[in-house]
């Protein structure tokens, strides 16, 4: 492995880590073609409980994908398996740098500041001034330098959310995967972290895939959105959006895209 | 004494512009209100006052219980016997040396209780297979009462502080092992995801995370234990000390002396409470007040 974070193998308090990886080497490896994320082939099964039978799926180098699905389909198995979190029954997953995760809601330690949270993605530098430079940056950069002090507790939802983001984006990590991070979130603050994380993606630029429910989430930020159908989850459906971030919701690509899935997925009311 | 959330909250936006500042966290210890986004509904004044009127309201009560005759002196003294024996007591020194003795054994005890009974704690919290040796065998001891074993700890101890302290330790080392367990399995999932992700392991995972994971539980745990630590040693001196306020509460009982039985049982409360004031100081410190906060 060439990076810190990407598979650790035990967590230390012996939680099911899926350690029965028969399609052996399931981690590491640089991959060749360019793509900075692949599954060829993946299996997963939960005992008699198959969550995915085959599943091919490529990501490049600074692709933004979303995937989307019905709840239970197995989109935070397949997180999990890119994370190296979780390993496939069979086939392999390939990944070509440093992974970070962000997730749904309380992430982050709340025993440390927000400065403190942030630093945590910071831990592989030696230098202490360098660390604070860095630290310092991405404070500015999610727009929370005066909030370093604060524990999360006494940051709102949104704010919290941008310090989870900040801690994943430090350091050099290349790969973003992202579990329904503004779930917990309401509606408003939902629409401007996402123009946030568009910005944010624009001064550093990270592969992302990005896992939610929300289809008009995926609309608005993706490159490419992957809907995957019902348990053992296939993909059912990929869209790809050529448009600038931040976009406008209302934008009818976007739109466009949005009755798309609805249809794929057979959620649209039929026409009275 | 702790700030609502709602307090708390409001105290955040208000500062929202200044970094959190000691200055700003000695603002949620029990102090002066200084802004009106941090007015409780109990201001500080009254909170001394009241406690104080209701105490000069029972000392009211039972002087006139004490006067009417309706409380002879036989069955309880009055407020002035008890006021002299107070002057008798502390003039003599006794009183303190007692204190001191007392609270020597219940300092030791705790602390080799906790010493011991956090790391127990957390290794059994991490360990299911050890868990499940002892945990039946931990809580057998929490259950039984650790006066039981006065007659034992005599024997191998002595009457005097190792007995003492022998009592204290397993009145306290079981509780805190047991709460140390409960808290380390609760810590929710995702923070051992978290660690994972950013490089923790072995010891870093169990210092920086699992411990300030479970700090806010342990210290209501402690202020629990060290309470049931204060309970105990005026038992356990009772019988198995030649001084301590439990061996003054024995000695004014066989000496028949009613006014020093009260003005021991009152140093005892006021001791006890002193104890839990300082030890509940520990939830003020900045990185556990998530714990107590929301």
């Amino acid at each position: 492995m060439n990076n810190a974070h990407g598979v650790a193998k035990k967590s230390g308090d012996g939680q099911a880590t899926g350690d029965s990886a028969t399609g052996g080497s399931a981690n590491g490896g640089s991959v060749s073609n360019g793509s900075a994320l692949r599954l060829a082939n993946v299996s997963r099964s939960f005992g008699t409980l198959e969550v995915f039978r085959g599943l091919d799926l490529e990501i490049g180098h600074g692709e933004f994908v979303a995937i989307v699905g019905p709840s239970g389909c197995g989109k935070t198995t397949l997180l999990n398996l890119l994370s190296g979190y979780d390993e496939p029954s069979s086939g392999t997953v390939t990944r070509a740098g440093a992974v970070r995760m962000v997730y749904q809601h309380d992430g982050l330690f709340p025993w440390l500041t927000a400065a403190g949270n942030i630093e945590l993605g910071l831990r592989h530098i030696a230098a202490a001034a360098e660390r604070k430079r860095q630290l310092d940056e991405l404070l500015t950069l999610i727009r929370l330098e005066n909030f370093a002090a604060h524990y999360p507790h006494q940051l709102s939802g949104g704010m919290r959310q941008r310090v989870e983001i900040a801690r994943a984006l430090a350091g050099d990590s290349d790969i973003l995967l992202l579990d329904e991070p503004f779930s917990a979130l309401d509606y408003l603050t939902r629409l401007r972290l996402r123009g946030e994380l568009a910005r944010l993606l624009r001064e550093r630029p990270r592969t992302v895939v990005f896992v939610t429910h929300d289809i008009e989430e995926a609309a608005h930020l993706a490159d490419r959105i992957v809907v995957l159908s019902e348990r053992p989850a296939r993909i059912c459906c990929e869209l790809r959006l050529d448009l600038e971030r931040p976009r406008d919701l209302t934008h009818p690509v976007v739109v466009d895209a949005v009755k798309r899935i609805l249809d794929v997925m057979g959620l649209r009311a039929a026409p009275a | 004494m702790i700030p609502s959330p709602t307090d708390l909250y409001q105290r955040d936006r208000a500062l929202s512009d200044a970094p959190l500042t000691d200055a700003a966290l000695s603002d949620a210890a029990p102090g002066p209100s200084t802004s009106p986004a941090n007015a409780s509904p109990v201001p500080m004044t009254s909170r001394i006052l009241l406690p104080t009127l209701v105490a000069l309201a029972a000392l009211a009560l039972w002087a006139v219980l004490s006067a009417s005759g309706l409380l002879p002196p036989y069955s309880f003294p009055s407020p002035l016997e008890v006021a002299q024996g107070f002057g008798l007591e502390s003039a003599q020194g006794r009183l303190l040396d007692n204190i001191i003795a007392s609270l020597f054994r219940v300092t030791v005890g705790f602390t080799l209780g906790a010493a011991l009974g956090v790391p127990c704690g957390l290794w059994l919290g991490n360990s299911s297979r050890a868990r499940a040796a002892l945990l039946p065998h931990i809580n057998f001891y929490r259950c039984l009462s650790p006066i039981a074993w006065i007659g034992f700890a005599i024997t191998w101890f002595d009457i005097g502080d190792k007995s003492a302290i022998f009592l204290i330790f397993m009145a306290t080392f079981f509780p805190i092992a047991l709460a140390t367990i409960a808290a380390v399995s609760s810590i929710p999932a995702v923070y051992f995801r978290v660690a994972r992700d950013y490089g923790f392991r072995g010891r870093e995972l169990l210092m920086q995370v699992t411990l300030p994971a479970i700090l806010p539980q342990l210290i209501t745990a402690l202020r629990v234990t060290a309470g049931l630590a204060w309970v105990v040693i005026v038992a356990a001196e009772m019988a198995g000390a030649q001084e301590g306020l439990g061996f003054a509460i024995m000695d004014a009982r066989n000496g028949q002396s009613p006014d020093l039985l009260v003005v021991n049982m009152i140093v005892i409360g006021l001791v006890g409470v002193t104890i839990d004031q300082l030890v509940v100081r520990l939830t003020l410190l900045p990185g556990v007040r998530w714990g107590y906060e929301r």
